[in-house]
């Protein structure tokens, strides 16, 4: 009888490159049964889902404006999981971060953009700093473990949004819950004309890259590295665990804040209820996928953005419903994840 | 008549043999102590007999008969049961519940008659438990005893502890003797599995030694001594030791006085230290393994609060100080647990300049021409068989150790505390490590050497001090130190109490 057993073995860099790439054909193969009962053809679902995204400009476009935020999700989530702080609040950053946004673009009236636009990245980033602060003391000082009171803090800043939209920052003149539209001063600009890409795009570059700067190439990001691979040794080399902590999740959510204020400065242009609706968590699977390398991060995120599209054309194409979509997304996900996982496994003949 | 005889027992982990040939019988009724320093192989010898590892070689007889046991399953049908350091209790159940776990009854359980039932054994027994309580609010002591419980529930006969006591307050190891004792008189035979000598004399009736792998011997409490098992335990009659030259006196680098601290388990694991290291010599630290030689080792580097007493460095107090104020002091620390020293997922460079990476960047920016540059030179030196780019990780223990000589060395620190700096390792790294501690000394540093191998303690140190259970029972000069005398110690002997009037001590 053959004997076959499973041994660990790290898999080559160039592995977590084609991953995706192979993830495609598995999905496909464990959703066609799915495509085929909505009456759709698999093939042609496909090509909805994965080339014709990037086959117009228009659209291609679009993959980069949904991309914008999932990049300074899966930097900012990236950065904390570096030194070791599971930040899962990266949601409720973003929400603080938009907050901010909407509450600056109703105080700066006819303000200039010169002004208005730094302003607004300030605002942005503090008050996700803000609403990291808590956890991540908690975190240093009484070791309450930051995954529960940073997802819990989700929540709760979702209820502080509703009620600010019902109530003192309600827009009279809309019948939906929603913040009055911010002066033109503070709206980030387009970087195409009559396309929905602004500002937040440069910005979401430049975070990766300087992340990428500090993580790789700085003393400070070494510290966070070597807190985040072995709080132990680290600390025998005499690093300030807790403080080197407490920085990693304050500017991790300052950058989840930006994504925020993006939302608001650069597609809503007011603040709404659902404004996120699962950006932070995604940016947990984006920092995942890209193995926490802000270079990993910024490719995962425009895949992730890349089949976000993907699933509203293939609805809208097909005219199969769009929970379809959904579904092959996640799929997608779950496949590319758990191919991560595998490719650090053999199986040898024993 | 023998219950259990394990003949010719080998295991091989990969270059390391764990047991080499060992025999080992247990009679009916007898309490026997499996003796050992750690790493001997005690615990792979009792793993193979209840089935959690399989020998490459050898044979278990139960009752004389041959018998194959794959699975602790196996071992609990042959009467055998094992209580391991770390218990398998669910915490949110009772321990009546714990109890019943893993047993085949009825689909419904009654919980009255289980209780009734835990009762009932706990008493036949003589073992004191609670059996409505909820496990998670027990303490370790009472834990352990519904592990003995649950280890006998299944009708065994074979009793193996995995060192029972370690976790233990004296309070609780008392009642778990009695109940060890009772356990003896109905008849059933018990595996002791211990380093420490003053309990193996207390409780067992006969004592089997494993060094390094390999059978020492088997002899009756009654015809042995303490001393005489730690040397069995430690090592040969005639040390190997090199003298050192003589020195002379050069004024104090390091003083200790009166240290406490806690262990992990919140007990108190130093209880009141004090010494001083001169500059130029090796005090010796010597004791068997868990008499807070730990907690000794990281107080001193800085990783552990001391709850009480004074620690100055060249007359600077750092009571209390972190790893890097030691550092800037002037103290370079090898600590016990090599991972706990070293990033295992960064690379050799980066470790080599974790602890100073303000001298290896301009402007928070580092500068990775000089990290590569001082990765190459002490790979040079130290020997170390590695590239400056490769993780840790891949490294041998050996290679490892010298990546943390390095590192701590390079910055020729005023003091020098090495804690068991060379185990696990092959002779060859051993050597090297030792070469350079002396190398230390040489150039004038204080050295503190805290090691459970006494040959490496005789050949190194100029002055011994033995530690148990958290205090020092003194401190000699190396000449004058006996395996005897030494041995003593080791079992809690204070040294005015082996000889009333001390020799010329400067300590």
């Amino acid at each position: 009888m053959l004997k076959f057993k499973i041994e660990r073995a790290p898999a080559p860099a160039w592995m977590r490159a084609i991953i995706p790439l192979l993830a495609v054909p598995v999905t496909f193969l464990l959703t066609t049964l799915f495509l085929l009962w909505a009456d759709a053809n698999p093939l042609q679902a496909y090509y909805h889902f994965l080339i014709a995204p990037l086959s117009s400009r228009v659209s291609a476009i679009e993959v980069l404006v949904k991309a914008t935020p999932l990049l300074l999700t899966g930097a900012a989530v990236a950065f904390a999981f570096s030194a070791g702080y599971w930040n899962i609040g990266a949601e409720g950053q973003l929400y603080a971060g938009a907050m901010a946004g909407a509450w600056l673009g109703m105080i700066l009236k006819g303000v200039s953009p010169l002004l208005g636009i730094p302003l607004m990245l300030l605002g942005g980033f503090t008050a996700g700093m803000l609403w990291a602060l808590i956890p991540a003391l908690l975190k240093v000082r009484l070791k309450v473990d930051e995954v529960v009171t940073t997802l819990l803090l989700n929540s709760v800043i979702v209820f502080l949004i509703s009620f600010f939209l019902n109530g003192p920052w309600r827009d009279p003149i809309s019948m939906w819950p929603q913040s009055p539209e911010i002066d033109p001063g503070t709206i980030f600009f387009k970087l195409i004309p009559r396309s929905r890409l602004h500002f937040g795009f440069i910005v979401a570059v430049a975070v990766l890259a300087l992340e990428w700067l500090v993580l790789k190439r700085t003393a400070f990001g070494m510290r966070m590295r070597a807190v985040g691979l072995g709080k132990e040794a680290a600390r025998f080399a005499g690093i300030k665990v807790n403080r080197t902590m407490l920085t990693a999740a304050l500017v991790s959510g300052g950058i989840a804040g930006l994504a925020g204020v993006g939302e608001v400065a650069g597609i809503h242009f007011h603040l709404i209820e659902s404004i996120s609706d699962g950006l932070g968590y995604s940016g947990i699977i984006i920092a995942t996928l890209g193995g926490l390398n802000p270079i990993g991060v910024g490719l995962a995120a425009l895949f992730i953005g890349l089949i976000d599209t993907g699933a509203q054309t293939v609805s809208r194409a097909m005219n199969v419903p769009v929970y379809l979509g959904t579904v092959v997304q996640a799929t997608l996900l779950l496949v590319t994840l758990g191919l991560f996982v595998l490719q650090n496994y053999r199986i040898k003949r024993g | 008549m023998p219950v259990i005889q394990m003949q010719g027992i080998v295991k091989r982990f990969a270059s390391l043999t764990a047991n080499n040939h060992i025999n080992f019988d247990l009679e009916q009724g007898e309490i026997h102590a499996l003796l050992g320093e750690n790493g001997a192989g005690k615990t792979t010898l009792m793993r193979i007999l209840y089935g959690l590892y399989h020998a490459d070689e050898g044979q278990i007889l139960v009752n004389n008969h041959p018998v194959t046991i794959r699975s602790p399953h196996d071992a609990i049908q042959n009467g055998i049961g094992m209580v391991t350091q770390h218990f398998t209790l669910v915490p949110t159940l009772t321990v009546a519940e714990n109890l019943t776990l893993g047993q085949a009854g009825s689909f419904i359980l009654n919980p009255l008659e289980i209780q009734r039932q835990v009762e009932k054994d706990s008493q036949r027994l003589g073992i004191p438990v609670k059996p409505a309580a909820l496990v998670r609010h027990l303490s370790v002591g009472e834990q352990q005893r519904v592990e003995v419980l649950k280890a006998l529930s299944r009708n065994a006969r074979v009793l193996i502890l995995d060192e029972p006591t370690a976790v233990l307050v004296p309070q609780e190891v008392e009642i778990l003797f009695d109940a060890l004792q009772r356990l003896r008189q109905e008849g059933l035979s018990v595996i002791f599995i211990s380093h420490k000598l003053p309990e193996v004399m207390t409780i067992c009736d006969r004592i089997t030694v494993l060094r390094d792998g390999a059978l020492v011997g088997t002899v009756a409490k009654s015809a042995t001594t303490a001393t005489e098992l730690a040397r069995m335990m430690v090592g040969r009659e005639n040390f190997g030791v090199a003298r050192q030259s003589e020195r002379q006196p050069a004024g104090p680098l390091l003083q200790v006085e009166a240290l406490q601290a806690q262990g992990s388990k919140g007990l108190p694991a130093l209880r009141g230290v004090g010494f001083m290291v001169e500059a130029g010599e090796i005090l010796g630290i010597a004791g068997v393994s868990g008499n807070g030689q730990t907690e000794l080792g990281r107080v001193l580097a800085g990783m552990l609060r001391p709850s009480g007493g004074h620690i100055r460095v060249d007359d600077k107090n750092l009571t209390g100080a972190g790893p890097a104020e030691l550092a800037q002091a002037g103290v370079g620390c090898i600590l016990e647990d090599r991972h706990a020293s070293l990033v295992d997922d960064m690379t050799v460079a980066e470790n080599l300049v974790l602890d100073q990476l303000d001298g290896f960047s301009r402007g928070g920016m580092l500068n990775r021409a000089r990290i590569l540059e001082n990765a190459r030179k002490w790979i040079a030196e130290y020997q170390i068989k590695a590239s400056p780019n490769d993780p840790i990780r891949q490294l041998s223990g050996g290679n490892m150790q010298k990546v943390i000589l390095a590192r701590n060395l390079s910055r020729t620190p005023k003091v020098v505390i090495a804690a068991q700096p060379t185990r696990g390792l092959d002779v060859g790294a051993t050597d090297y490590v030792r070469s350079k501690l002396l190398e230390q000394r040489a150039r004038g540093a204080a050295v503190l050497l805290i090691s459970e191998d006494l040959d490496e303690i005789m050949a190194l140190a100029d002055r011994i001090a033995v530690i148990y259970e958290g205090s020092l029972m003194g401190i000699l000069p190396a000449q004058a130190a006996t395996v005897e005398t030494l041995g003593l110690m080791m079992t809690g002997k204070t040294l005015e109490s082996i000889r009333p009037t001390p020799e010329a001590d400067h300590a």
